[in-house]
């Protein structure tokens, strides 16, 4: 794709927008929510995105997918962005999903990957030890035993963790928290003894949970990519996922600047709408080119991984780097122009600051890629 | 005509021979004199100061091909190019509305680099809004009579003459009763006073007309039908503007990153500075932002997509962008990047001091930042006013 919709991309998009609005609407995700819901999602809606080809789109025929690109998943991504719907594309498919796509045996990949296309199979990837973002800060051992290893640790924010079917675990198999080379991703099922799930409670109302690993038995035949040399595997998904994530923040922004705007159109005081206050005006047009600038690098950055460019890390880093940053702009202003009301847990502009709030911490704040892309770049 | 390829033979060879070694070093104001003198003579002898210009007009009389393969030779030695406002836009326009007797008579000398011109438009109360300049020119016998003032006039201090928009009708609309005139600066009546500008420069001046007289004959195009010459000529600069590639001083342009990494330094691969590593990456990103923002925009009006109009948003960022770009290599320069003139500083730091100061006008000509804002608001969310 360049950086514009193409015939294609816009259908999809325009199916995507009225499965979202009609199946979807902000209010699903506030019951799901409010109900504490088991699973914290719909199985069956994800079934439904499952059957439409949109859970697959990444993944190649003979598993089941459809075998198109970032840009239509994009596309996609930013639909469900702007209703808020909490269906795990995230942890299933552009984490879990991916790391046994790119570093899993044929085996592996058929074994798995058609239950995730079909929407029936969950995945997770634990890679997180701490708040901050740090692929490589992994204590969590795994020491070779007999045929296969054992794992010890413990991880946090493991989205959609409680539920998901297998988690890709990122354990040491050599070396120190911090060093790249090292890691090992293993595919861990969740039943197995010793894995126990607990499940947090996010702000956002999306799923995670932190999984302890207590001596789990994994077999050699589990391991994605190579022993030691997970992080080669590990980089190209959290650049892949990076931009899924962001694709669907995008979709945030456009919603949540859109109400932001119609409320200065409508809202009145002093006799007139707020929206004829030049500080205000200003305020709005600074957020208009965020947006536009956000949508520019992510756009981009879907295209430098379905063009096979070799500037997919700079991409992800970059784009991650301005939606963080755009996040806190578009969510703290929304929230700020809609006034008192804003506050309120009934009027839906505050889920869009929360949930932009997680996504700019999750794979990493701009602080974080403003680094990585200092170090791509030499400096 | 030769064809392209012996034609560039030829140009090289010609380059061998007049071109002194000192000045293939790209456009910079400290060239050496006497050389930069010989170069633009060789150029004007063979018409290439104006080469697609008629040769009966001083122009090498070349076709586009010919002109854009003598161009590009020229610049892959890093020859010095001459442009001015008589080469780039008084040259075209007068080419298009002159008469005969007019083009004889202004277009030589421009093609041979002799005669300078100076732009006579802005005035201080016809800024963006030009057509409502009140310079008024009054027909006395076979000339006219010029009483007004104009305001940030290039190089007015060192012109020979003005092409000058002028009211000779002020009862008609405000388009419709301006002329396009041309006269000579040095007179009595016309007086230029350069004004200094907070980076030191004096390009540009305030120009006092008293008396001030033309030949009526010097009138280029209609009496009183000046806007649209006016405006024409102001299509040539900016397809100038839009061409040239800018960094007329400094010759090895250095970039933003290897100032900061030079100033700063790298301990293990990373800048010393992890503060101004973080600004340097994001600066980076704003650029690289701004130019996809750019090129999306022009590939949806391409597909016939719904295009929102960013030209605001663009010159807004755009002014943002390259300020912070001044600040930040200031921020690595430190103390080094205060320098005003003299020894103690090198003369890339000095550069820098000025660059800084100079792109502060950014955000203030071609609508300030803050119009740009009101202009997005307003054309592009179309929020009520």
């Amino acid at each position: 794709m360049g950086l514009i919709l193409s015939e294609d991309q816009l259908i999809l998009r325009d199916m995507a927008k009225s499965f979202c609005d009609e199946k979807s609407p902000v209010e699903r995700m506030r019951t799901l929510r409010d109900t504490r819901d088991a699973v914290g999602f719909s199985r069956e809606l994800w079934k439904e995105m499952g059957e439409l080809g949109w859970i697959g789109i990444l993944f190649p025929e003979a598993v089941g997918g459809a075998e198109m690109g970032y840009g239509e998943l994009g596309v996609v991504l930013a639909e469900c962005g702007r209703v808020l719907a909490p269906e795990p594309f995230i942890s299933t498919v552009l984490l879990g999903g991916n790391a046994v796509l790119l570093g899993g045996s044929e085996p592996l990949r058929k074994d798995l990957l058609p239950g995730v296309c079909s929407g029936d199979r969950i995945l997770a990837l634990a890679f997180q030890e701490r708040g901050r973002f740090a692929p490589y800060a992994v204590e969590t051992a795994a020491t070779r035993d007999g045929s296969g290893y054992r794992i010890r640790g413990e991880k946090q924010f493991v989205l959609d963790g409680h539920v998901a079917d297998q988690i890709v675990t990122v354990a040491r198999t050599a070396g120190s928290a911090g060093d790249r080379d090292g890691l090992t991703l293993f595919v861990i099922d969740a039943d197995a003894p010793g894995v126990s799930a607990l499940r947090t409670e996010m702000v956002d109302g999306r799923n995670a949970a932190r999984i302890t690993f207590d001596n789990a038995v994994v077999d050699a035949a589990r391991v994605l990519g190579e022993v030691d040399g997970g992080a080669d595997i590990l980089d190209p998904v959290f650049d892949r996922a990076t931009i899924g994530l962001c694709s669907e923040m995008l979709g945030s922004f456009e919603e949540a600047f859109e109400r932001t705007l119609e409320y200065l159109k409508t809202r009145e005081q002093f006799g007139v709408k707020i929206g004829t206050f030049q500080g205000l005006r200003h305020r709005a047009a600074q957020m208009f080119g965020e947006l536009e600038f956000a949508r520019s690098v992510v756009y981009d950055a879907q295209s430098s991984i379905d063009d096979g460019r070799e500037d997919v890390a700079e991409c992800a880093s970059g784009a991650k780097a301005r939606c963080s940053d755009v996040a806190n702009l578009i969510g703290g202003e929304a929230v700020q122009m809609h006034g008192g009301i804003g506050m309120t847990d009934e009027e839906e502009i505050g889920l869009f600051f929360k949930r932009l709030k997680a996504a700019e911490f999750t794979l990493g704040d701009a602080i974080y890629h403003r680094n990585r892309y200092a170090s791509l770049r030499g400096y | 005509m030769a064809s392209i390829e012996a034609f560039k033979l030829e140009v090289r060879s010609w380059i061998e021979e007049v071109l002194p070694a000192d000045l293939r070093v790209g456009n910079r104001k400290d060239l050496p004199k006497e050389s930069l003198g010989n170069w633009i003579q060789a150029l004007a002898k063979r018409g290439w100061i104006t080469p697609d210009w008629p040769t009966e007009y001083g122009g090498g009389g070349l076709d586009r091909k010919h002109t854009a393969a003598l161009r590009a030779e020229i610049k892959a030695v890093r020859a010095p190019t001459v442009s001015s406002f008589g080469t780039s836009m008084l040259g075209p326009t007068l080419l298009e509305f002159g008469t005969e007797e007019q083009k004889l008579e202004f277009l030589p000398p421009i093609s041979r680099h002799e005669v300078k011109w100076c732009q006579g438009y802005s005035e201080p109360g016809a800024g963006s809004d030009l057509a409502s300049l009140q310079t008024r020119a009054v027909l006395e016998g076979d000339e006219y009579v010029i009483n007004g003032q104009k305001i940030w006039t290039t190089g007015a201090d060192k012109a020979d003459w003005i092409f000058c928009l002028v009211r000779t009708d002020p009862k008609a609309s405000k388009h419709d009763g301006i002329s396009f005139i041309l006269f000579p600066m040095h007179q009595p009546g016309v007086e230029v006073s350069p004004l200094k500008l907070i980076d030191g420069s004096a390009d540009f001046s305030q120009v006092f007309f008293d008396g001030a007289r033309a030949k009526a004959k010097d009138v280029i195009g209609p009496v009183n039908g000046g806007w649209t010459v006016a405006k024409r000529l102001l299509q040539h600069e900016r397809s100038t503007d839009g061409g040239s590639e800018g960094g007329l001083s400094g010759a090895q342009k250095e970039t933003l990153v290897d100032i900061v990494k030079r100033e700063v330094g790298l301990q293990d691969g990373m800048l010393a500075d992890p503060a101004i590593r973080q600004r340097l990456a994001a600066q980076e990103l704003e650029a690289k932002a701004l130019s996809l923002t750019m090129r999306r925009a022009g590939e949806e009006a391409r597909a016939g997509q719904t295009a929102r109009d960013i030209g605001s948003l663009g010159k807004y960022r755009w002014a943002n962008m390259i300020k912070s770009e001044q600040d930040i290599a200031m921020t690595a320069l430190g103390t080094q990047g205060l320098g005003w003139d003299g020894p103690g500083f090198e003369d890339t730091q000095l550069e820098r001091t000025r660059a800084w100061l100079t792109t502060r006008a950014d955000s203030i000509w071609g609508g300030t930042n803050e119009v740009q804002l009101n202009v997005i608001a307003k054309r592009v969310l179309k929020i009520p006013e």
